[in-house]
């Protein structure tokens, strides 16, 4: 099985687990008090890791290019609310141009 | 059409036509599927994109606990129904009182699984027949997407601080440790909420 096969079908696998624990598995108990704390920032600070790394990630070494403009635009987009697809198409239409010019 | 931007997306970071819709269909949570997309397509390994995307997801737990009272009848339609909870299906069935309205929750789902597996179909579509990926901007669309998505989650100062540990840890992992890595290790910056309510 492929690399991308695999992810795909244990991702799906455990978000369909994750999605259920309520209604099916816990049927009404709570989750322990402590994770209750831990669980809401998983999400706020796993994307930030993803801006970071796909924003200056390369291989092995930090990458100041073009992409930190597109970068920028999107946050200038979000600033004035911009719907999500306006923000992203944005970021990569400033970093192509960036790229054109540098 | 956010789905649609998954497709071209996930098609851009070299991931082909029929996984793409797989696992539109049976993940149906948008930030762990470009998380996947993006970490196997800057060459991470397997164990990397599912642990990232498996700890995004891990924010549904508390949310099918919130909304648990709401469903009825038996395990099989309960786990049918709750694949259709997503955050923005649970955001809409919330009502003033603070329980949550079942009918409102399954059909919101039910509308946007739709729209999300069949705007993949014709994200993927329109993929295959863009150009250089990078030429298009589009290894910037990442990014911005993840940094979109990002913002609604900071709700609170302790999300911030979160957020900022997170990007900080990444940020020093991204010289020293394999691809995939940084991202996950970003996630012990949750443990600043342990014990709290």
């Amino acid at each position: 099985m492929s690399a991308v096969w695999l992810a795909v079908l244990l991702v799906g696998g455990a978000t369909v687990l994750l999605k259920a624990m309520g209604p099916v598995f816990l049927g009404g108990r709570p989750i322990p008090a402590q994770l209750s704390g831990v669980v809401p920032l998983l999400a706020p600070a796993l994307l930030a890791a993803l801006v970071v790394t796909q924003v200056v990630g390369g291989d092995r070494e930090i990458v100041a290019d073009a992409r930190l403009f597109g970068l920028a635009a999107a946050g200038v987009a979000l600033l004035l609310r911009a719907p999500l697809l306006a923000v992203v198409a944005v970021a990569a239409l400033v970093t192509a141009g960036a790229r054109l010019l540098l | 059409m956010f789905g649609a931007s998954f497709g071209v997306l996930a098609t851009a970071a070299g991931m082909e036509a029929l996984p793409a819709l797989t696992m539109s269909a049976t993940t149906f949570a948008g930030s762990a599927q470009f998380a996947v997309a993006s970490v196997l397509g800057a060459g991470g390994g397997v164990a990397a994109a599912v642990a990232a995307a498996t700890l995004l997801n891990a924010r549904y737990a508390p949310i099918s606990v919130s909304v648990a009272p709401a469903f009825e009848g038996g395990s099989l339609r309960r786990l049918a129904e709750s694949q259709l909870i997503v955050d923005e299906s649970w955001a809409i069935s919330r009502r003033r009182d603070g329980r949550f309205d079942r009918r409102v929750l399954v059909g919101a789902g039910l509308v946007l699984y739709a729209a999300w597996v069949g705007g993949t179909a014709v994200g993927v579509l329109g993929g295959e027949s863009l150009g250089d990926p990078a030429a298009l901007g589009l290894d910037a669309a990442f990014p911005a997407l993840f940094l979109a998505l990002l913002v609604p989650q900071v709700r609170s100062r302790r999300a911030l601080a979160a957020a900022l540990a997170g990007g900080a840890i990444a940020l020093a992992l991204v010289p020293i440790a394999p691809e995939g890595i940084p991202i996950v290790a970003a996630s012990a910056a949750c443990l600043i909420g342990w014990g709290r309510r």
